[in-house]
C-alpha cells in the first residue's frame, strides 16, 4: 500500500482535520506534562474501576462524539440546503451520512446511556459498585478504543461509505474497495464486545446487589429499565458479533456469506443486521423511558402512576422488539403473509408504549409541577415523541411503507423518536444527576435557554422532512435538481440545524459556566427527589453508602424524609471492602485498538502480535491474585464528616 | 358515512397537497398508488385523533397542575394507579391496532396482486434490472430493451420483474405504485396499472453507491395505440443489443437513454427459475445440484407470494 492511499488526500476539510488531530495529540501530552497531571490522570481515571468515574468518562466521550456526529449532520444539511450544491461530492457525502449514523447510535446514544446507568444504577439500588468492577473498566476501554478506531478512518484509509446499515453487496469488497468497511466491521466489533459485557455486568448487578428489602417490584423505574435493557443487550448483541465477523471474513478472507455469487445471500445480512438493529432501538429508548419516569415523578412531587403497568409494558416492549425486524425491509418481496405478520407485531408495540405515555400524563395529574430544566426536557418529550410514535404506526403498515420506505418521511420519523426519546432523555438525565456527581447544579437559566433552542429547532429541522418524504424525496441523495421543488423545505431544515447547533453549544457553555460560578450544593438532595441515590452526599464518596440502606417500599427515601426516619440501622461504621484500581483494562483497550487497526489494513504479522498480547493479558488476569482493599472506619468517618459537615 | 369520510379525506388531501401542487404520494395515477394513498390518508386521520387526545390531556395537566397555580402547602396525593383507566388505554389502542391491521392486510393484498379492475387481462411483463447507476428495461414479448426510460400502455396491467446486477436497489414510480427491492439473487415483482397517460418520475430509492442520486428514469404512460407504434418503431430502427454492448452498459457510470431491438435476457437471464441465486455453476456435483433446484423452486414461489 502506498502512502497516498494510506492517508486520505485531496480534500481541504480532511487536511484541516489532520492538522487539528496532530495539534490536539501534541497539546494533550504537552498540557499534562506542564500541569504535572500524568500521575493524576493515570491514578484517578485511566486505572479506575469506580462506576461513577467510568460513567463520567462514558458521558464525556459521548459528548465528544455528539459533536463529531453533529458536524456530520450539519455538513449533510448544508450540502442539501440548496439544489445542485457542490459543497461535498457524492463519495464524501456518503461517508458522512454513514459515520453520522454509526457515531450517533453506537458512539453517542449508547455510551451516554451506559454512562448514566453506570453512575446511577448502583446508587439507586444501594450498592457500592457494580458486580464486576474490573470488567466494567474493560467494557469502557473497549468502547472508547472502538470509537477512536472508527474516528481515525476519516483521515487514515477512508471512512465506511455504505450507510450505517452497510447492506451487502454494496458493502462488499467489490463495490466498496476502500478499507472503510473494514473499519466498520472491526471498530463496531470491539465496541460491541464492550457493550455485551456491560449488559452482563448490569444484569448481575441489579439481580444480586440490591439493598436489603428492595424486591424487584420496589426498584426505581430507571433501574427497571436498565434491567430490561441489559437482557435485550445480552440477546441482541451476539447477533451483531456474528454478523460483523461474517462481514470481516467476506471482505478480508474471501468467504462468500453475503456475496452475489456462489450461493451467497445479500438478504441474510439485512436480516442479521436488523435482528440486532431493531432491539438496539429499544436498548437506547427504554433507559430514556426510565429517566423520564424518575424525573416526572420527582418534579410532579408524586409517585409514578401505574408502576406495575409501567414495568409490564417495558417487558412486553422488550419481547416484541425481537419480533419486528422485517419491517425494515417490507420491500424485499416476502409477500403478503410475512409482511402482514410483521405489520401487526410492529403496530402492537404502540399499545404498551401508549400505556407508558398515559401513565406519565396521569402522574402529572394532581401533581405539583415545577418546570426545572430536566423536567422541561421530560415534558417536551411527550408531545414530540408521540408524533414519532404515530408516524411509526403509519410506517408499520406494509402497503403504506412501500411509499415511505427509504424516503425522508422515514428519516423524519426516526429522528422524531430518537431525539425527543433518547437525546432529550440523556440530556434530562445529565442535568438531573449532574449535582449528584459533581456537587453543584447546572445553571437553570442557561439550561432553559439551551432547552428552548433545542426543542424548537428540532421541530424546524425535522418536521419539513415528513413533507419532503411524502413528496418523494429519498434519503441519502447527495444532491437533487431544482425542478424537484425540494429546495425551500431543505433550506428550512438547514435553518433548524443551525438552531440546534446553538442549543448544543449553549448546553456545553453551561457546563463550563456552572463549573466556575455555580454555588456548591450541600444537601445531597437538591431536587427533593424520591430514590436512594439522593440519600448519599454529593459528590458521592468512593464507597457510595457508608452504611447500606434498608428498604421496605418503593420510594423508601421519600417516605423516610417525610417521616423523619433514617434508612440505615443504628450502629458504628464497619470497614468497607472495595476493589483495587488497575491499569490492565486500559492496556487491553490500547492493544485492541492496535489489533483492530492492523486488521483493517490486513497487516497480518503485527495483527497476530497484538492479538497474542491481548490473549496474554487475559491469561495474566486469570492467574492474578487481587482481593481488593478495605476502607477503614476512620477514613469513612473523616469523609462523611467532610461531606455532610456543612449540613444543617 | 362514506360521504363524510370522503369529505374529510379530501379536505386533508387539500391541506397536504397545497391544491395546485399536490405531494407526489397523494397524486396517484394508477389503482395501486391510489390504494396506498387512501390507506395513508386513513391512517393520518386515525393518528390525528390519537395526537389530539394526548395533546389535550397534556395541555390540561400542565395548565391545571403547575406549582405556580397551586397553594404553597398543597401536597400531591399518593396514587397507585387505576384499573379502569389502565383497561381503557389498553383496550382502545388495541381496537385501533386491529382496525389498522385489517386495513393493512387488505391493502397489502391489493397492491401485491394484479389490480382488481384488470384482473382478467393478460399483463404486460417488463424486466427491470439495475446496474451501477442505471436501469435496464427488457420487454421479452416485444423483444426490445431500453435504458433509463420505460414506456408502458395505459389501462393494462403491468408486471415489473425486478433484479439487480449489483447492490440492492429499490424500484419506485411513486405515482403508479409502491417500491420494491431489486436484488442480484432473486426476482421480485411489482404489479401496477396506469390510468392516465403522462410522464412520471421513477427512481432507485435504495442507496447504492457513488452516483445513486442520479439513478432516475422516466416512466411514460402511452395510449395503447401510441405504445404499439413506439414498439413497432423501435423494432424497425433501433440497433441490436449484443453481449459485448450489454457488458459495456453494465460498467459503473451514468448513461443517457438507449434503445435496442433485442433484449439481454437471452445471454444474461434474470435470476429466476433455474437461474435463481444460490444456484451453483452447472458443473457442481449432483447432490449440490438437486439441493439447489429445490432451493430455486422455493424462490420461484416467493415472487408470487
Amino acid at each position: 500500500m502506498k502512502w497516498d492511499e494510506f492517508f486520505v488526500t485531496g480534500e481541504p476539510m480532511i487536511y484541516a482535520a489532520m492538522v487539528s488531530i496532530v495539534l490536539v495529540s501534541i497539546a494533550i501530552p504537552a498540557g499534562l506534562t506542564y500541569f504535572k497531571k500524568w500521575g493524576y490522570l493515570w491514578r484517578e481515571w485511566l486505572t479506575t474501576v469506580d462506576h461513577k468515574k467510568i460513567g463520567v468518562m462514558y458521558i464525556i466521550a459521548a459528548l465528544l462524539m455528539l459533536f463529531r456526529g453533529g458536524v456530520d449532520a450539519l455538513l449533510m444539511r448544508a450540502q442539501t440546503a440548496v439544489p445542485n450544491n457542490g459543497l461535498l461530492d457524492g463519495q464524501h457525502y456518503n461517508e458522512i451520512f454513514t459515520t453520522h449514523g454509526i457515531i450517533m447510535i453506537l458512539f453517542m446514544a449508547m455510551p451516554f446511556i451506559i454512562g448514566l446507568m453506570n453512575v446511577v444504577v448502583p446508587l439507586q439500588i444501594g450498592a457500592r459498585d457494580v458486580a464486576f468492577p474490573r470488567l466494567n473498566a474493560v467494557s469502557f476501554w473497549l468502547f472508547f478504543f472502538g470509537a477512536m478506531l472508527l474516528n481515525i478512518s476519516f483521515v487514515i484509509g477512508g471512512s465506511p461509505d455504505a450507510g450505517w446499515s452497510a447492506y451487502f453487496p454494496l458493502a462488499s469488497l467489490e463495490f466498496s474497495p476502500t478499507v472503510g468497511n473494514n473499519y466498520y466491521s472491526l471498530a463496531l466489533q470491539i465496541a460491541g464486545i464492550g457493550t455485551l459485557m456491560t449488559g452482563i455486568n448490569f444484569l448481575v448487578t441489579i439481580l444480586k446487589m440490591r439493598a436489603p428489602g428492595m424486591k424487584l417490584m420496589k426498584m426505581p423505574m430507571f433501574t427497571w429499565s436498565i434491567l430490561i435493557t441489559s437482557v435485550i443487550i445480552i440477546f441482541a448483541f451476539p447477533v451483531l458479533t456474528v454478523a460483523l465477523a461474517l462481514m470481516m471474513l467476506d471482505r478480508q478472507f474471501g468467504t462468500q456469506f453475503f456475496a452475489m455469487q456462489n450461493g451467497g445471500m445479500d438478504m441474510l445480512w439485512a436480516n442479521l443486521f436488523w435482528v440486532w438493529g431493531h432491539p438496539e432501538v429499544y436498548i437506547v429508548i427504554l433507559p430514556a423511558f426510565g429517566i423520564y419516569s424518575e424525573i416526572i415523578a420527582t418534579f410532579a412531587r408524586k409517585n409514578l402512576y401505574g408502576y406495575k403497568s409501567m414495568v409490564y409494558s417495558m417487558v412486553v416492549i422488550s419481547l416484541l422488539s425481537f419480533l419486528v425486524w422485517v419491517h425494515h425491509f417490507y420491500t424485499m418481496g416476502h409477500g403478503v403473509m410475512v409482511n402482514s405478520v410483521f405489520s401487526i407485531t410492529t403496530m402492537a408495540i404502540s399499545v404498551p408504549t401508549g400505556v407508558k405515555i398515559f401513565n406519565w400524563l396521569f402522574t402529572l395529574r394532581r401533581g405539583k409541577i415545577s418546570f426545572t430544566t430536566p423536567m422541561l426536557y421530560a415534558l417536551a418529550f411527550i408531545p414530540i415523541f408521540t408524533i414519532g410514535g404515530v408516524t411509526g404506526v403509519m410506517l408499520a403498515m406494509a402497503s403504506a411503507d412501500y411509499q415511505y420506505h427509504n424516503t425522508m418521511f422515514l428519516v423524519a420519523h426516526f429522528h422524531y423518536v430518537l431525539i425527543p426519546g433518547t437525546v432529550f432523555g440523556v440530556i434530562a438525565g445529565f442535568h438531573y444527576w449532574f449535582p449528584k456527581v459533581f456537587g453543584f447544579k447546572l445553571n437553570e437559566r442557561l439550561g432553559k435557554w439551551a432547552f428552548w433552542f433545542i426543542a424548537i429547532s428540532f421541530n424546524i429541522t425535522f418536521f419539513p422532512l415528513f413533507i419532503l418524504g411524502l413528496n418523494g424525496m429519498t434519503r441519502r441523495m447527495y444532491t437533487y435538481s431544482e425542478s424537484t421543488g425540494y429546495g425551500p423545505l431543505n433550506m428550512l431544515s438547514m435553518v433548524g440545524a443551525v438552531g440546534l447547533t446553538i442549543g448544543f453549544i449553549l448546553l456545553v457553555y453551561n457546563i463550563y459556566w456552572s463549573t466556575r460560578y455555580q454555588p456548591r450544593e450541600v444537601t445531597g438532595d437538591p431536587w427533593d427527589a424520591r430514590s436512594l441515590e439522593w440519600s448519599t452526599p454529593s459528590p458521592v464518596p468512593e464507597y457510595n453508602f457508608a452504611k447500606t440502606p434498608v428498604v421496605d417500599k418503593l420510594d423508601a427515601f421519600w417516605f423516610a424524609k417525610k417521616e423523619g426516619k433514617s434508612l440505615t440501622e443504628e450502629g458504628d461504621y464497619e470497614p468497607i471492602h472495595m476493589p483495587n484500581n488497575n491499569g490492565q483494562p486500559f492496556i487491553m483497550g490500547v492493544a485492541f485498538f492496535f489489533f483492530g487497526f492492523f486488521m483493517v489494513f490486513s497487516w497480518w504479522l503485527p495483527a497476530i502480535i497484538a492479538g497474542m498480547f491481548i490473549l496474554g493479558t487475559m491469561a495474566y488476569r486469570t492467574f492474578e491474585q487481587d482481593h481488593g482493599h478495605y476502607v477503614t472506619v476512620e477514613e469513612i468517618e473523616r469523609t462523611e464528616n467532610a461531606l455532610r459537615g456543612e449540613k444543617k | 358515512m362514506k360521504k363524510k369520510w370522503l369529505l374529510i379525506s379530501s379536505f386533508l388531501l387539500m391541506i397536504l397537497s397545497g391544491c395546485d401542487n399536490p405531494l407526489l404520494i397523494f397524486d396517484p395515477k394508477g389503482p395501486q398508488a391510489q390504494t396506498i394513498s387512501d390507506t395513508i390518508l386513513f391512517s393520518i386521520l386515525m393518528m390525528a385523533g390519537i395526537l389530539f387526545v394526548v395533546y389535550v390531556l397534556f395541555a390540561f395537566m400542565l395548565v391545571k397542575y403547575r406549582s405556580s397555580k397551586l397553594a404553597a402547602d398543597y401536597e400531591p396525593p399518593h396514587e397507585e394507579g387505576s384499573k379502569w383507566l389502565e383497561i381503557t388505554w389498553i383496550s382502545i389502542p388495541i381496537i385501533i391496532v386491529v382496525i389498522l391491521s385489517v386495513v393493512t392486510v387488505r391493502s397489502t393484498v391489493d397492491v401485491e396482486n394484479t389490480p382488481k379492475a384488470y384482473a382478467n387481462e393478460k399483463p404486460l411483463i417488463v424486466y427491470a434490472s439495475s446496474s451501477n447507476w442505471k436501469w435496464h428495461f427488457s420487454y421479452p414479448e416485444e423483444g426490445i430493451e431500453t435504458v433509463n426510460y420505460v414506456n408502458i400502455p395505459e389501462d393494462r396491467p403491468i408486471e415489473f420483474k425486478l433484479y439487480s446486477y449489483g447492490p440492492i436497489t429499490s424500484f419506485w414510480i411513486p405515482q403508479l405504485a409502491g417500491q420494491k427491492y431489486a436484488m442480484s439473487d432473486m426476482v421480485t415483482t411489482i404489479h401496477l396499472a396506469a390510468d392516465t397517460p403522462g410522464s412520471y418520475m421513477g427512481k432507485n430509492s435504495n442507496f447504492s453507491g457513488k452516483d445513486f442520486a442520479h439513478m432516475e428514469f422516466e416512466a411514460q404512460v402511452l395510449t395503447a395505440k401510441q405504445y404499439d407504434e413506439w414498439v413497432q418503431d423501435v423494432k424497425e430502427t433501433a440497433p441490436m443489443l449484443t453481449e459485448a454492448e450489454f457488458n459495456h452498459l453494465l460498467e459503473p457510470g451514468i448513461l443517457g437513454r438507449k434503445t435496442y431491438r433485442s433484449t439481454h435476457l437471452g445471454f444474461s437471464p434474470a435470476p429466476e427459475g433455474e437461474h435463481a441465486g444460490h444456484q451453483h455453476e452447472k458443473n457442481a456435483d449432483m447432490d449440490m445440484g438437486t439441493m439447489h433446484e429445490n432451493d430455486s423452486t422455493i424462490h420461484g414461489e416467493h415472487q408470487n407470494n
